[in-house]
């Protein structure tokens, strides 16, 4: 009687085993489901307009409507798509090589939002500091501050800056009032006017990630390290800087990246001699009307800023999972 | 009065005339804004000396460490250190260290070089820096734990690594700031002995800044009592609690029964205190209290005694009403009612084996006490 009594609960047992593994797997079913849904957005509306491009990129240019050639479609059946299919080639990447004009554009891009992205830093960094160590009370008004440009369209403020910086423009009238110089500056339609709109720009991109490390950082581990004989600067080097680098990191990924494609700043500050590749990209895009090569242009620069960061957030998973 | 501060050990520079204090602060005031933190005040620490300051949040305990420390500068007064004026030298020249409340280990370096960081910035050579590493993780019993960053430690283990980068540098003097603030009790009460054994081996200074008085009382040669920025009493934990130089000392460390009430007479060092019940108290080692003065007598719980009846030549017998009672184990709390509605409480221990206590709620009971168990306090 008791064997019995004792198979019967060792079956109950199993019984229950089986019903939370059958929970296990609705639940994971259910997680997956809740996972798919970001994957689903991000495929609908990254990866597909991406394949169109890509295929734009492949395809030749035409003057039709649109301007390129092969259309796809299944108008003449699935052997007429494999002929389509047969039209695409790489034609326009060999152009891109042949022409010295993009790699000269994507080469200066990328030297303009590096320096940029270092400026930006070294504006943003202070501020960031200063906002983290201000009394707790006035930290969010601070933070609103900070964020107050966006209420205002990006492409007036880069407009405004034209008053500001132009010969007969505020600035120049300010030094020349004050005695500073005796001739307006040229600043408008140079390096310096792209790099002080991208610096202006992107700056709350720069300070927030910034903001959001320093915050957390513990300010007596600075004081600890000036108990133990560091000097304030070298606490900043030893201390403050390798715990804000997440921070630093993020920002300068935040302003580099969409600094390389800019168009409006460099077409609005920079002047006609600026080569930048975003520029590139309108002319060929709208002014050769040559969506092919335009499209090239974009998936090369797509991958120019993609791999780069996919190989660093692969290396730093890998530093997180040896212990920080 | 004889000395109590031999209780503990044989040192007592603060009783000898030729002693020259090792940390002094002169007539120090630090005010932020309105609010005065420390206000003019002065205290003498020893070499060797461990020396705690112990008072209730905000009263300015934290701000004389650092002062000290460097962190902050005094608004007037002077801090010497071994004779040396203190003034203007920053944090990174003082040869004073500091274990943080916080802690404050650096998250982005490893137990080693934690304790290696100090050393560092003094410019050590290589094989010393990291012979002296050995040591201090020898220690604080962390050897196995030197790869580690300090996220991976237990507070208890990250406790020991913040100490052991505050000697590492064998500064002049260790400051702490709620050393064991963090610590569970039982961790606690253990560190507060290794602490002590740390200190008589490496003979440093130690400045210690507590709220919590058993602490203090555990591991102090001295302690300065602290009250909105002003010392009240600096004493040896026994003189402290045994002497307490003002009601707010006596209530401040420990339990206490205060009386208040006016000395009706004072022969010699006897005085007798009338209180408002019209009780008459009669107190040896009356100290400064002259007749007419009102004066509060105060008395620990374990100095009085409990009894059903009123106990045979007392000097002092009070009758009164069990109004609670607490069996803590070791020993037993009552709480007595006495006529005129005062709560005196005074603890017995429970040196016999017996569960069932003689006196229960309700009972009518007598506490007595010798005329020598209490002090008068006229401050």
């Amino acid at each position: 009687m008791t064997n019995v009594a004792v198979q019967a609960g060792a079956l109950d047992v199993g019984s229950q085993a089986n019903r939370s593994a059958l929970g296990r797997a609705v639940s994971a079913v259910t997680s997956r489901l809740v996972i798919i849904v970001p994957y689903l957005w991000l495929l609908v509306f990254f990866l597909i307009p991406f394949i169109i491009v890509f295929k734009i990129s492949l395809s030749q240019t035409a003057i039709a409507m649109p301007p390129y050639t092969p259309v796809m479609g299944l108008g003449d059946g699935i052997s007429g798509l494999f002929n389509q299919l047969r039209e695409l080639g790489i034609d326009n990447y060999i152009w891109l090589t042949e022409d010295p004009l993009y790699f000269n554009a994507y080469v200066s891009s990328v030297v303009i939002a590096g320096i940029s992205t270092f400026l930006a830093l070294l504006v943003g960094f202070p501020i960031a500091y200063g906002m983290a160590r201000a009394p707790a009370t006035i930290r969010p008004t601070l933070l609103m501050l900070v964020i107050l440009p966006f209420w205002t369209s990006f492409l007036i403020r880069v407009y405004a800056w034209i008053g500001i910086l132009k010969p007969e423009g505020l600035l120049n009238q300010f030094l020349l009032a004050t005695g500073v110089i005796d001739e307006p500056l040229v600043i408008l339609n140079t390096h310096a006017a792209i790099f002080i709109g991208i610096v202006y720009s992107y700056l709350p991109f720069m300070i927030l990630p910034l903001y959001s490390t320093l915050e957390k950082m513990d300010f007596s581990l600075i004081e600890a390290a000036q108990d133990l004989g560091c000097t304030p600067i070298g606490a900043f080097w030893k201390i403050t800087f390798p715990l804000a680098l997440p921070g630093v990191v993020a920002g300068c990924m935040l302003v580099f990246i969409p600094a390389v494609g800019e168009f409006v700043i460099p077409d609005l500050l920079g002047g006609s001699q600026t080569l930048m590749i975003g520029k590139t990209l309108w002319n060929e895009f709208f002014a050769n009307r040559d969506w092919p090569v335009s499209s090239a242009v974009a998936v090369i620069l797509l991958l120019l800023l993609v791999v780069p960061i996919m190989i660093f957030q692969s290396a730093q998973a890998r530093a997180q999972e040896q212990g920080r | 009065m004889k000395s109590l501060g031999s209780i503990r050990r044989e040192f007592a520079p603060w009783n000898d005339p030729n002693a020259k204090p090792y940390i002094a602060f002169e007539n120090v005031t630090k005010r932020f804004g309105d609010f005065t933190a420390v206000n003019n005040l002065s205290l003498s620490v020893y070499e060797r000396e461990f020396f705690a300051l112990l008072g209730a949040s905000g009263c300015g305990k934290s701000t004389l460490l650092r002062m000290l420390a460097g962190f902050e500068e005094p608004t007037a007064g002077r801090i010497l250190l071994d004779g040396q004026d203190l003034r203007g030298i920053p944090p990174y020249r003082r040869p004073v260290n500091m274990m943080f409340q916080s802690y404050a280990l650096f998250p982005h370096m490893t137990v080693e070089q934690n304790i290696a960081f100090g050393l560092k910035q003094d410019g050590m050579a290589k094989p010393a820096i990291e012979q002296r590493v050995k040591e201090m993780l020898d220690l604080v019993k962390l050897t196995q734990f030197s790869k580690r960053k300090p996220h991976q430690l237990s507070g208890g283990q990250r406790q020991r690594v913040a100490l052991a980068r505050s000697v590492a540098k064998r500064p002049k003097v260790l400051l702490l700031d709620e050393p064991l603030g963090a610590l569970d009790k039982k961790l606690r009460e253990e560190t507060q002995f290794e602490l002590m054994d740390l200190q008589q081996e490496l003979g440093l200074t130690f400045v210690v800044v507590t709220h919590d008085q058993e602490e203090a009382m555990t591991m102090a040669d001295r302690i300065a009592i602290l009250d909105k920025g002003e010392v009240m009493q600096v004493a040896t934990p026994a003189e402290i609690y045994e002497a307490p130089a003002s009601r707010f000392v006596a209530g401040f460390v420990g339990n206490v029964n205060m009386f208040e009430g006016t000395v009706a007479a004072r022969e010699a060092n006897t005085a007798r205190i009338t209180g408002a019940s019209g009780a008459e108290i009669v107190v040896e080692n009356a100290g400064d209290a002259a007749a007419g003065n009102s004066v509060a007598f105060a008395i620990r719980p374990e100095k009085i005694k409990v009894s059903s009846r009123r106990p045979e030549g007392a000097a002092n017998a009070m009758e009164g009403e069990v109004y609670d009672l607490a069996y803590l184990g070791d020993m037993t709390v009552y709480h007595v009612k006495l006529g005129d509605g005062q709560v005196v409480k005074a603890s017995a221990l429970n040196s016999a084996r017996q569960t069932d206590d003689p006196l229960t709620w309700n009972d009518r009971a007598w506490i007595s006490f010798r005329p020598d168990a209490g002090v008068v306090l006229t401050r």
